[in-house]
């Protein structure tokens, strides 16, 4: 067994600190969130020169080469900074399976552009269910010619107002087992027959409704094989549940680095409200959830990029992790009492991410039944 | 980072699986009760079993695998994590692979005693030819450990005369000797001034007067001592640095948290719920009893995360004081979440207790269920744990 991070990993997560500390401040965050775009093409074009767009992308098509488990690591620390814009969707959501299913054509065409920054891409699955099931996916794409009509209704597709594609899930095959009959489509965000609106978010995270009506896509704008796009999804929405806890994680981080420095100054009853045992108390539960949560997390991470089986830690990781993140914020205004509770104070903003995070990518109930059934039950 | 254990690692697993099968009784699954990061059910604390594990010590010392942990200059291997290997396979069939001497005493001997000490004492701990008892708490020095009142006055004739009172010592009764803790500077400040002295069950003076815990088992004692005289050459280490070496000797012992046993308790659940039928249906079927294991499946994993951890920063040289307190905190924690859960989908026949024909699984349960109360109580409770993590861990300010 090995609990330390390689020399590598340390020297990103290092830099990925200090940089995100001096140009992603809460003022940006806070600036993000109020705007439409809630992105800074300025931010993210450093976050390219600095190779992290490209981190997992293969040396010969423009990246460096990393691991899944470099990308947690990374990941970690934009989940501490809060970090805005379309990482998670266009890396996460988009680079991801294109570099597992694409084809050499595809990632000639995406992939040196996602590492310079100039491509954003976002992955379009869950509809009104609000479901990962593959019986969930209702939107159709009908043969026509040697093309396809796409038409239906996609939810909760992030960073969409921005993106320059969409990876779109439609069903090619109404006959087949609700798995066997879904195919990802490569789809331009702006072409004609695509109606996108904002959704108004909690967090102001750009969530969008996507309506497609008789969108024209050719056939081999299909990522991986027709009507078997399901595995596919299936393995973005396992990966990104990873990704997912790895930010949450940063965030709890963030949360109890903050309480703990205000438990340390903040006097009443002339002590430090620190050296109240009720107060060390919760400290100690926070830090023990944190570190729970970071072992399921990298445990899984490195499984995958070890290309092991993983889906009885992801499911564990994100049950805990985003059960973490929310019993950590809510300890976290426990300590820091009223002033927590305003808006100028920046704890309302990892309080939103937290419960946003917990309920994302499938939610406790859902993933325990995953494990229930990883369990043999 | 590398989440899995070597090749030899897994070869040595699998031996002590092997070894562990072959030397337990047949009937040991009826017999042993023992509830993971409980202190009541321990097996190893039982009159009952002290002849099967006095000869199960014995051939384990033979093998070598009672001193895996120490370092190589005391016959050991500097390897923490085969001793916890060895201790998740043994506590899986709910029988620790070792005693408080070869645990959590001979360890903490290699580290602060003399050379003498370590020559005389060490060879035969690894041996597994001496079993100890822990003598800490007092009547009036529970979590205010420093509190202590027994006394240990140098008699100016090469012995300490030691007269005070132990309680909650379990094993006492089944050991050989006392790892006792004793004021031996009244004048010293409240953290210094008590020293750590082997002490033979034998000598006279000594009381050993059996307590019953709840679960109807005799695991632990009070002890008493009226002029008891001990030779100087059985002082751990320095005069007056006891509390010190207590610390070093604790860090060990928040390693007993019976990992495989929680293991066990799992698997046997889910035996249970797919074999047991509740309106047309197995409860595996039942969201809810999913849910209820899923859950303890991720705090058991959570826990083992915790528990490598820990051992492989002792491997590496680091102290794990905040990580060990963590492990004993969520440990025992869990034992009660776990047996809480298990009565829970038991429901009525969790009422039932070992003897009953209707008891699912033997009554372990149940009487789990009792065990489970001491496991965040004993050896430092959850507040003084989390006191611990907050102020040395945390930095946080003690006043």
């Amino acid at each position: 067994m090995d609990f330390y991070l390689s020399q590598e990993q340390n020297l990103l997560k290092d830099s990925a600190h200090n940089f995100l500390a001096k140009e992603c401040p809460k003022q940006l965050v806070r600036i993000m969130e109020a705007s439409e775009t809630g992105f800074s093409r300025e931010l993210w074009q450093k976050m390219a020169e600095l190779g992290w767009q490209g981190l997992v992308i293969p040396e010969e098509f423009g990246g460096s080469g990393g691991t899944f488990l470099d990308l947690v690591v990374l990941l970690e620390e934009m989940g501490y900074y809060i970090c805005p814009g379309p990482f998670f969707s266009t890396i996460i959501l988009g680079c991801l399976p294109i570099i597992s299913a694409g084809s050499d054509e595809l990632k000639r065409a995406f992939l040196p552009k996602i590492a310079q920054g100039d491509l954003i891409i976002s992955m379009a699955i869950t509809e009104q269910s609000a479901s990962f099931t593959a019986s969930s996916i209702k939107v159709s794409a009908q043969p026509d010619n040697k093309d396809y009509l796409i038409n239906g209704m996609k939810l909760f597709v992030l960073d969409a107002h921005i993106a320059d594609y969409l990876l779109c899930i439609a069903r090619t095959n109404e006959e087949k087992q609700p798995e066997k009959g879904l195919s990802i489509f490569v789809v331009e965000a702006k072409c004609p027959g695509i109606k996108q609106t904002p959704l108004k978010t909690l967090a102001g995270d750009k969530q969008s409704e996507i309506v497609f009506e008789n969108v024209r896509v050719r056939n081999n704008d299909i990522l991986g094989d027709l009507d078997q796009g399901w595995p596919i999804v299936h393995d973005t929405v396992q990966k990104a549940s990873v990704a997912l806890c790895a930010q949450m994680i940063g965030g709890a981080q963030a949360v109890i680095d903050m309480s703990l420095e205000y438990a340390k100054q903040r006097t009443q009853f002339n002590h430090p409200i620190g050296s109240f045992q009720a107060i060390q108390h919760f400290f100690a539960d926070m830090w023990t959830y944190i570190n729970g949560s970071r072992y399921l997390t990298y445990k899984a991470a490195w499984k995958i990029s070890q290309g092991i089986s993983a889906g009885l830690e992801i499911s564990m990781a994100k049950v805990y992790v985003g059960r973490t993140y929310r019993r950590v914020t809510t300890l976290g205004h426990q300590i820091f009492g009223g002033i927590g509770f305003t808006k100028e104070h920046d704890l309302h903003l990892y309080h939103k991410r937290s419960i946003i995070g917990d309920t994302s990518l499938g939610d406790s109930d859902y993933h325990k039944q995953l494990i229930a059934g990883e369990l043999g039950l | 980072m590398n989440f899995d254990f070597t090749e030899e690692e897994k070869k040595f697993r699998q031996e002590v699986e092997d070894f562990t099968k072959e030397e337990l009784p047949p009937d040991w699954n009826e017999k042993a009760l023992y509830w993971p990061a409980g202190y009541g059910t321990l097996p190893i604390l039982e009159e009952e079993f002290k002849d099967l594990y006095d000869r199960l010590l014995l051939k384990l010392g033979q093998k070598g695998w009672l001193n895996l942990g120490w370092p190589k200059e005391y016959g050991g291997q500097n390897s923490m994590i085969k001793h916890a290997i060895a201790d998740d396979v043994m506590s899986y069939y709910r029988i620790p692979g070792g005693d408080v001497s070869t645990a959590i005493c001979g360890p903490t001997i290699a580290i602060v005693a003399s050379k003498e000490m370590k020559q005389e004492w060490l060879p035969r701990i690894a041996r597994g030819k001496v079993r100890m008892w822990l003598g800490y708490s007092e009547p009036n020095a529970g979590s205010d450990l420093a509190a202590l009142k027994t006394r240990a006055e140098d008699d100016g004739d090469g012995h300490y005369i030691i007269n005070g009172q132990k309680i909650w010592s379990s094993g006492a009764h089944i050991a050989d000797y006392g790892w006792v803790l004793a004021k031996t500077d009244p004048n010293a400040p409240k953290h210094a001034g008590a020293t750590l002295l082997l002490v033979d069950n034998t000598t006279p003076g000594v009381t050993i007067r059996p307590l019953e815990n709840i679960c109807g088992i005799h695991s632990f004692n009070e002890v008493f001592f009226d002029d008891v005289r001990v030779p100087k050459c059985n002082v751990v280490g320095e005069i007056n640095h006891g509390f010190y070496y207590v610390m070093i000797a604790l860090q060990y012992e928040r390693l007993f948290v019976g990992i495989g046993a929680f293991r066990r308790v799992l698997e046997e659940l889910i035996e249970y719920v797919g074999n047991t039928w509740h309106n047309g249906q197995p409860l595996a079927k039942d969201p809810l009893v999913r849910h209820k294991l899923a859950e303890m499946a991720i705090e058991i994993e959570v826990l083992n995360g915790f528990y490598w951890r820990t051992v492989w920063m002792m491997d590496q040289g680091l102290i794990p004081e905040l990580e060990s307190s963590v492990l004993k905190l969520f440990g025992t924690e869990l034992g009660r979440t776990l047996a809480s859960t298990a009565m829970e989908i038991l429901g009525l026949y969790g009422h039932l207790v070992r003897g009953s024909k209707w008891a699912p699984m033997m009554g372990r349960i149940s009487l789990g269920y009792m065990d489970s109360v001491s496991g965040p109580i004993g050896a430092g409770t959850s507040e003084v744990q989390r006191g611990i993590i907050a102020t040395r861990g945390l930095g946080l300010p003690r006043k």
